[in-house]
């Protein structure tokens, strides 16, 4: 990372500890700013929050490893987070989940070459009544089939043209 | 250190919302509603409300088996090797974490729990690799103690048979191997909350935990002091120090190499707990038989230079405040002790600008090793390569001190190997030596002779006092005896995390010869107060260094003992395991009554140190060849990790 790259980061997180207060329960506030912005919490950011909390790196880097939507290390572009407790599991997960992995080309837990998408499991995400439902970021997808996920696996990659962030509001919402 | 609160600042973790709910023991148990009558396992007992089911079944007699809970460390209840039946209660409950603040029923041994232990063990042997006796906790491993107890003979749920971790020598001084840990945290604790390093913590969760350093990197590159404690806590063999015995027996078997033995005042403290004594037994001089029938050439006493240390040290706090209160000049005061390696990297790391703080001179360990390659291969004609130079402290920090490359001033790496006291324990008992039993015999000649001064280094508080004891008798030029009783400073002993005290100078004498040569005379301390402080563990090292840092009383002390081990060294992460607040007290206790049977107990006193400096130092303390051996510099490293 560049000098000023830091220093912006720094900067950024001196901010948001205004923003939330400097002792240990505004750990988590910060890290998802953090997370939200930058979609990773680097090892040089978790180091910067630890010391302006007054707490140590390895108890931020902890609280990082334990959440699954807090990363340190880059993602795609795209996280697909599939349900996999019992209601999405008894309407068929495990078909949507065959298909995104044979249209992706990776297993869950991977990410695609290209850097654009990432495949996961969630655990139960309250849509249990929809089932099977999926995330894509910060999107719900309910009722999933096979047919779906191509649709899905489309509008994302459509959503990566010149205006990627507007075009992606747009069409999945 | 069971209190989350200490020294005013609450360091528990615990979320801010959930505080209001913990109950702790009562302020007055004598009030009404203060004692709670409960049975357990048939026996009735009154206890304060707030005191947990396992210290209640303490004080019934009744024992209920634990793995995650140490006296040292606050509670965890993630084990719950410890659960108990409740009566009222659907689940069992675990016995260190529940609270008693009503009239209870407990059974401690029922069917019901049985079964829950048994299979708690059985889970935990489930994921652990090795085999016991290829293991350096046989014998003293307590997962190993309870599988014996619960009566373990098979692997109901499968034993792994390849290991599924790698092992972390990285590092000089500790050795971590995760196939063997069973998450009990204890080293988090001791790590987080009793010595306030931080550098272990759990990554990920449930069946993926695993205990790791700072973004899993290895021991050697995250900001670990080397203390050890999570040693002296792991209940199993998953930290160990990192063994040099073998080196060591390769040396003693080599006729060309001349192997020389030098041991710190708390092994000889600790190491009849290895051969099963109880706690508080000083056996030096059993030990001194015992190491030279190992092979050792010659046997020393560190303390010899730790007397020495206090010459160096004391006359480098006089040239500061010489400098400070004659020469009106800025200057590096309060002066910090620098014969904890813990404490040396602590602050490298968590305070780089208070280096120049830390006396120059350096360990006792490292003195004496400067030494041997130089005036002892000098006088006996020996070529230092052929000297291969042994350590053994009570300590793990000691094999990353000896390790640092500047500590190379006597030409050649000063000392060779460090040992810790369970090290040393392992080599007497290969050699089939059953050390209680030994007759007893002396040091060698010509670091002989030692004092009372050194010998309580040991114990926290021990260097001050040491010093204060040469500095008052060097200053006013009467015996300490004429200020303090049997020369013992009281103020400067026991176990509180921080202690302080004033010492007025009220008269001044001549300035002895051994410090001629740089005062004129003391008038100028003359109605000076001395103000000194005691911290051990780095978690009160911490709280004095950030009220130094924010100007507080403590930044006008003159001199500041730090000690990076709870107790000081005598509770050392080389000592024998387990270590608790009795057991430091018992080795307290055995080190203050041999300094008591010493005949000479100040360090500018010790015929061999004046001779030191009549023979091999001649331009005294602090002088230009003292500098080159005796004193180092340190490398600040900052807590940023690249």
């Amino acid at each position: 990372m560049l000098v000023t790259e830091q220093d912006a980061l720094r900067q950024e997180i001196k901010a948001w500890g205004d923003m939330y207060g400097r002792d240990r329960t505004a750990l988590i506030p910060i890290l998802q700013e953090i997370q939200r912005k930058h979609a990773r919490i680097s090892e040089y950011a978790m180091q910067i929050v630890a010391d302006m909390l007054d707490i140590h790196p390895v108890e931020v880097y902890g609280v990082v490893s334990f959440y699954s939507f807090l990363d340190h290390k880059p993602k795609g572009r795209f996280v697909i987070r599939l349900c996999r407790t019992i209601s999405c599991d008894m309407h068929d997960k495990d078909r949507v989940a065959r298909q995104l992995q044979n249209d992706l080309g990776i297993r869950f837990g991977e990410t695609t070459p290209d850097g654009r998408f990432t495949l996961e499991w969630a655990n139960c995400i309250g849509m249990c009544d929809q089932g099977p439902a999926l995330l894509v970021n910060d999107h719900v997808f309910t009722r999933v089939t096979p047919d779906k996920v191509h649709d899905i696996l489309e509008g994302c990659r459509r959503a990566m043209g010149v205006h990627a962030q507007e075009q992606m509001q747009e069409q999945l919402v | 250190m069971s209190e989350s609160t200490t020294f005013g600042k609450d360091v528990s973790r615990a979320p801010v919302s959930q505080r209001g709910h913990r109950v702790g023991p009562v302020d007055d148990s004598q009030a009404i509603g203060g004692q709670i009558s409960i049975e357990m396992d048939g026996k009735t007992l009154k206890v304060p409300i707030g005191t947990t089911i396992l210290e209640a079944s303490k004080e019934l007699g009744l024992r209920i088996p634990t793995l995650c809970h140490h006296e040292d460390l606050c509670v965890a209840g993630v084990c719950r090797m410890c659960v108990v039946e409740v009566e009222g209660q659907r689940t069992l409950q675990a016995a260190c974490a529940y609270p008693i603040t009503q009239p209870i029923k407990v059974k401690t041994h029922s069917r019901k729990v049985r079964q829950a232990r048994r299979h708690i063990l059985d889970l935990i042997l489930a994921n652990h690799y090795g085999e016991c006796y290829a293991c350096n906790r046989n014998n003293n491993c307590e997962l190993q103690t309870l599988a014996k107890e619960y009566g373990v003979d098979f692997f109901r749920f499968g034993h792994p048979t390849e290991p599924m971790f790698e092992l972390d020598t990285s590092s000089h001084s500790v050795v971590r191997d995760m196939n063997k840990c069973v998450l009990c945290r204890r080293c988090i604790r001791t790590c987080i909350d009793f010595q306030e390093v931080g550098v272990l913590e759990v990554q990920g969760r449930g069946a993926e935990s695993k205990v790791v350093t700072f973004m899993d990197k290895p021991l050697a590159e995250v900001v670990c002091i080397n203390c050890g404690q999570c040693i002296n806590r792991c209940p199993t063999g998953a930290l160990r120090a990192n063994d040099p015995t073998d080196d060591v027996w390769a040396a003693i078997d080599d006729p060309t190499k001349h192997v020389v033995m030098q041991t710190a005042p708390s092994p000889r403290a600790g190491i009849g707990e290895c051969f099963g004594l109880p706690p508080g037994r000083a056996l030096t001089f059993e030990m001194n038989t015992a190491l030279r029938q190992c092979g050792f050439d010659k046997v020393f006493d560190t303390n010899f230079t730790a007397d020495l240390t206090i010459i160096e040290e004391g006359t480098e706090l006089l040239l500061r405040l010489k400098k400070a209160l004659v020469d009106k000049q800025p200057v590096a005061i309060p002066q910090f002790t620098s014969c904890s390696p813990g404490w040396v990297k602590y602050i490298e790391h968590f305070y780089p600008e208070y280096l120049a703080h830390l006396s120059s001179a350096k360990s006792p360990q490292q003195m004496f090793g400067a030494l041997i390659k130089t005036y002892y291969a000098h006088l006996n004609k020996i070529d230092p390569k052929d000297i291969v130079c042994v350590a053994l402290m009570p300590c793990s920090a000691k094999k990353f001190e000896c390790n640092r490359p500047e500590m190379c001033d006597s030409g050649y790496k000063d000392i060779d190997y460090g040992l810790t006291t369970r090290e040393l324990g392992k080599m007497i008992s290969e050699a089939g030596i059953n050390l209680p039993d030994l007759p007893k015999s002396d040091f060698d000649d010509p670091f002989g002779t030692a004092t009372g001064s050194g010998v309580i280094f040991g114990a926290t508080g021990g260097v001050m006092e040491a010093a204060l004891r040469t500095v008052i008798e060097l200053v006013t030029g009467k015996k300490v005896e004429n200020f303090f009783d049997h020369a013992e400073i009281i103020p400067l002993r026991g176990f509180e995390g921080i202690r302080y005290a004033e010492i007025p100078v009220k008269e001044v004498g001549p300035v002895p010869g051994i410090l001629k040569h740089l005062f004129e005379d003391w008038s100028w301390l003359k109605g000076a107060t001395l103000k000194v402080a005691v911290a051990h563990g780095t978690a009160y090292a911490k709280k004095v260094m950030d009220d130094i840092r924010a100007g507080g009383k403590f930044s006008e002390c003159h001199f500041i003992e730090f000690m990076a081990c709870p107790g000081g060294c005598l509770g050392g992460g080389g000592q024998p395991i387990p270590t608790s607040p009795a057991i430091r007290a018992a080795r307290a206790q055995a080190i203050y009554s041999e300094d008591r049977a010493y005949s000479v107990r100040k360090s500018h006193e010790n015929p061999a140190v004046v001779k030191v400096y009549n023979e091999f130092l001649t331009d005294g303390p602090c002088g230009h060849l003292s500098h080159k051996l005796l004193h180092t510099h340190y490398t600040p490293r900052g807590k940023f990790i690249a």
